[in-house]
């Protein structure tokens, strides 16, 4: 009794002098997940600070940056004004958004005998989530990939079941191309959606797909390639039928970086031009504007500034395109920002 | 440091002098002790239940009652209910009595009346262990294991019954659903109905047993028809129990029951229950409304947990009081 | 008087169907045991007990931290949950009476009924909401969770103590509270022990109330104040996650949280059915 007595307090003590390391706690977007994971990782490896991220959403991200419990947040969508206002109001300072990566969103679904991407148009992809294309030989798919073998099933809907900022990058590009979508269920980080199952992050929607017959859900592209989910192409607001990739993505904020507000809020789905992926967007970090403790400050501004320029290196193993340098320039004069 | 004076139970001495030898004795000091922290169970649920109460105030003035019979859970027009999820965890629940029950109360009655001592007692020790499986074990178990199967298993039952299915095994299916979560749930509380079910028949007196069988009845009419009836109370006391824990379960139930916060009358499809949807939309909701919503959810589980706990203790003391006289 | 066929029959179909649940009750355990051992098993290796998680999509590593973090938050929990559930219990076996008794033993049954994730709400709003997630908060959130089973089962210990040695004690000069203390505490001191291993056991699942308090963290946590991995925590993560590798550590982690939660059981059990054979020390 005597020795496990000591033997707890030893792993106690150990336990207590194990807080010599630095450590941020940051938490939201599970749409960047596999890049930040690798960033803190290599992170700590080089430079010895841990910053540790969880993956469960933007909305969590948002709402506990809000609330103070965690160092920083991460959101794959720019928080609205009203959003802005009440993290003023609750923590009495702004908060700043830095984006990271460029993204995007894509429907992968589970087709048995169909290789090649099919085509998604955007009102097709509005008609499916609304619940008014129910089988995967609609009309309008089948329109859209002539001479593919569409099956008579159901299609079976997957969706988020929390707030996410995937669904909000989703639910825009919806809004922007069906205006029975806009009014119906409309635009936000979680909706009211018609039909479909449910998971939790992306992380569970990509295992939903995987596992359901006849499914249809939409993750972030590498969890797409990293799972081999088959996803498709969607129809851009040049009229081509376009697959999420490296260049498409680049080209999707190609507009948007010549034109970057100062607060880095933009949204970049439907964008105009050739080659570009609609369901693209940016993804964020939520720091707040001053942050008391100096060595977290540091640690934060640090990691940004190797963000910025080693970590961008780092981006397309994964299959996340680089932020523009015109971005880049601006976020790292935005860095100083942060008292 | 024993008062040299003798001193006999209940007799205690009086004055300054002695209180100052009381306290510094430590007699009146423990029981101080003792009592602040008895007096802390009160006070942890009484902030508990004030939490709950405060914390979802803004629902409770914007919803009032209808709070409880509205269906739609939309967090952009901010109109919460929470009969989904009352329905969710209700249905799931009956649905794992209905399995758990039958289930139970036979492995309790071979285990009581049947079954020899040495091995009742062996195997009652295995199926409490089940109960100490941890949930999310089971989930795990329920997510990787139990929904593929029933994949396999309940589309071929619903081609046997063909269009004579029921409404509520109707629509399509897939894996995640109110049914999954249902059995995963069974799973959870049939040792509970096992355990205490065996304990009240075992508390049967012997001689209703004799009585019975010496008039020409069978075991098991004896067993159906009198001792079974005897213990009714007690065996009603762990349907309650096991329904309370059935209610209160979050990890199983989250990993396979769908998230969808609908309310549709079929066990095929995806749903939701109150102790599920706190656990995946809590640390998310946008303050204001949806979270007030959410503890409200979380208000309402606590209230239906105490009616049903207060319930089983009164039905399992009545039998226990019955038994020992 | 002859039996009829049909009574024979249905007796002999019910009697045989109870023996049947019966075995599907048991048959569970060793299914629920058999799977988790059978694909976690295999899957445990050297670097699951030592490494931290890879980053995700990459495979290997393992869940050292998870299995620490998890060790120091039941540690607080305990802390916590045991001494008050004991020393209230002691209260109530030996110094209350009458009503305020009966209040704090309902009190005590409400608590103990309320499911684990409006604890978890409690601890948030409370704790986490004003200093943010760390270890000592899940720890707390757990401490609750263990006082109410704690209080019950150290007065249903205490009171099987007989009265006479209470008064034998007394008689001989001893204070109420050195009697309690070198007297009847060392009584029950079995079953004691074994229903604090038995609440350590249930506790050391829970899962939802540490999704609010102790949050997750990949790295190794220090000290008491941030956030931590804990095991129950990772392996819901893992487990609806689509990558297998994670899956596979899942079933680990739950081959490993099962054989020690069915370890403290079965140690538990054994200290009291040994203790009513053996003399008391």
């Amino acid at each position: 009794m005597k020795r496990f007595t000591t033997a707890l307090i030893a792993l106690a003590m150990v336990a207590i002098g194990a807080a010599g390391q630095a450590l941020i706690n940051g938490g939201g977007a599970t749409f960047p997940y596999p890049m930040y994971s690798k960033w803190f990782n290599e992170y700590k490896a080089k430079k010895g600070v841990a910053i540790n991220y969880q993956s469960q959403g933007s909305g969590f991200g948002v709402q506990q940056i809000t609330a103070g419990t965690i160092d920083f947040g991460a959101s794959d969508y720019a928080l609205t004004d009203d959003q802005l206002k009440e993290f003023q109001s609750k923590r009495g300072m702004a908060v700043l958004e830095f984006p990271t990566v460029l993204g995007a969103d894509v429907p992968a679904y589970n087709l048995k005998g169909v290789t090649a991407p099919l085509n998604f148009t955007g009102e097709a992809l509005a008609g499916i989530f609304l619940g008014k294309i129910t089988k995967w030989n609609d009309p309008e798919l089948v329109k859209a990939n002539p001479g593919v073998n569409l099956p008579k099933t159901d299609i079976v809907v997957v969706h988020r079941s929390e707030n996410s900022g995937t669904t909000f990058i989703w639910v825009d590009y919806l809004c922007k191309v069906s205006k029975e979508w806009e009014m119906k269920v409309g635009r936000g980080a979680g909706v009211n959606w018609p039909v479909g199952l449910a998971g939790k992050g992306n992380e569970a929607v990509a295992g939903q797909v995987e596992q359901t017959a006849n499914s249809l859900g939409y993750i972030e592209l590498t969890y797409a390639i990293q799972n081999k989910i088959p996803y498709g192409k969607v129809k851009n607001a040049d009229g081509e039928f376009v697959q999420a990739s490296l260049a498409s993505v680049t080209a999707a904020a190609a507009g948007a970086a010549k034109n970057m507000p100062d607060d880095f809020r933009v949204s970049i789905t439907n964008a105009p031009g050739k080659g570009v992926y609609p369901i693209s967007s940016f993804t964020w970090l939520l720091v707040p504007e001053k942050i008391a403790d100096p060595a977290k400050k540091k640690a934060i501004t640090d990691f940004l500034t190797w963000m910025l320029k080693d970590g961008q290196t780092m981006t397309e193993a994964l299959s996340f395109a680089q932020l523009p340098k015109e971005v880049v320039a601006k976020e790292v004069k935005a860095i100083a920002k942060i008292k | 440091m024993a008062s040299s004076a003798a001193t006999i139970a209940g007799a205690r001495p009086h004055g300054r002098a002695s209180f100052v030898k009381r306290v510094l004795s430590g007699d009146s000091l423990s029981q101080a002790v003792a009592f602040v922290c008895a007096m802390m169970i009160l006070v942890v649920t009484a902030a508990l239940v004030f939490e709950l109460w405060t914390q979802s105030a803004l629902s409770r003035h914007k919803f009032g009652f209808h709070f409880l019979a509205n269906s739609t859970w939309d967090p952009v027009a901010e109109n919460f209910g929470a009969l989904p999820f009352i329905y969710g965890t209700v249905v799931t629940s009956m649905l794992a009595l209905l399995i758990a029950v039958p289930l139970g109360v036979g492995a309790a009655i071979f285990l009581a009346e049947l079954a020899p001592p040495k091995l009742s007692d062996g195997m009652t020790f295995l199926i409490e262990l089940l109960a100490a499986v941890p949930s999310v074990i089971i989930g795990l178990i329920g997510f990787l294991v139990l929904v593929p199967m029933l994949n396999v298993v309940v589309p071929s039952i619903k081609d046997l019954l063909g269009d004579h299915a029921p409404f509520f095994f109707s629509g399509a299916f897939y894996g995640v659903s109110i049914l999954s979560a249902g059995v995963v749930l069974s799973i959870m509380i049939a040792p509970y109905i096992i355990s205490v079910s065996r304990e009240v028949l075992l508390a049967v007196p012997k001689d209703l047993r004799e009585a019975a069988l010496a008039l020409g009845a069978t075991r098991w009419e004896t067993t159906w028809q009198v001792v079974v009836p005897y213990a009714r109370r007690g065996i009603m006391g762990s349907i309650f129990l096991a329904m309370a824990r059935a209610l209160g379960e979050t990890m199983a139930v989250t990993m396979v029951v769908g998230n969808v916060p609908k309310l549709t009358g079929s066990l095929l499809s995806a749903g939701d229950s109150m102790a599920s949807v706190i656990a995946s939309q809590f640390t998310e909701a946008a303050g204001g409304v949806y979270l007030s919503s959410l503890i409200e959810v979380g208000l309402v589980l606590f209230g239906i947990t105490i009616i049903l706990n207060g319930a089983a203790r009164l039905l399992i003391l009545a039998t226990t009081e019955k038994g020992a006289k | 008087m002859k039996l009829s066929f049909r009574r024979k029959a249905v007796n002999a179909v019910m009697l045989a169907s109870t023996g049947v649940c019966t075995v599907i009750a048991v048959g569970l355990l060793f299914f629920v045991l058999g799977y988790l051992f059978v694909q976690g098993g295999f899957s445990l290796n050297w670097d699951f007990f030592t490494k931290l998680p890879t980053p995700v999509g990459e495979m290997g590593g393992g869940m050292a931290n998870a299995l620490l973090g998890s060790a120091k938050v039941l540690l607080i929990a305990t802390c916590l949950g045991v001494p008050i559930g004991f020393l209230a219990g002691v209260y109530l076996a030996e110094y209350a009476s009458g009503a305020f008794a009966s209040v704090i033993r309902f009190v005590t049954d409400l608590l103990n009924g309320i499911p684990s994730i409006v604890i978890g709400i409690f601890v948030y709003t409370v704790i986490v909401a004003r200093s943010g997630f760390s270890t000592y908060s899940g720890g707390i959130a757990l401490g609750i969770m263990m006082i109410p089973i704690a209080l019950r089962s150290t007065e249903e210990f205490l009171r099987s103590v007989p009265g006479s040695l209470r008064e034998g004690a007394m008689a001989l000069g001893a204070t109420k509270s050195r009697t309690i203390a070198t007297v009847v505490v060392p009584a029950a001191i079995r079953g004691l022990i074994s229903g604090m291993m038995l609440n350590l056991a249930r506790v050391s699942g829970e899962t939802a109330p540490l999704l609010f308090t102790a949050f997750g963290n990949q790295f190794w946590s220090p000290g008491w104040t941030q956030p931590t991995a804990t095991l129950p925590a990772v392996i819901y993560a893992y487990a609806v996650s689509p990558y297998p590798d994670w899956h596979r550590q899942a079933w680990a982690a739950g081959f490993v949280l099962l054989t020690l939660v069915l370890i403290i059981n079965i140690t538990a059990r054994t200290i009291v059915a040994s203790g009513s054979s053996h003399k008391s020390r």
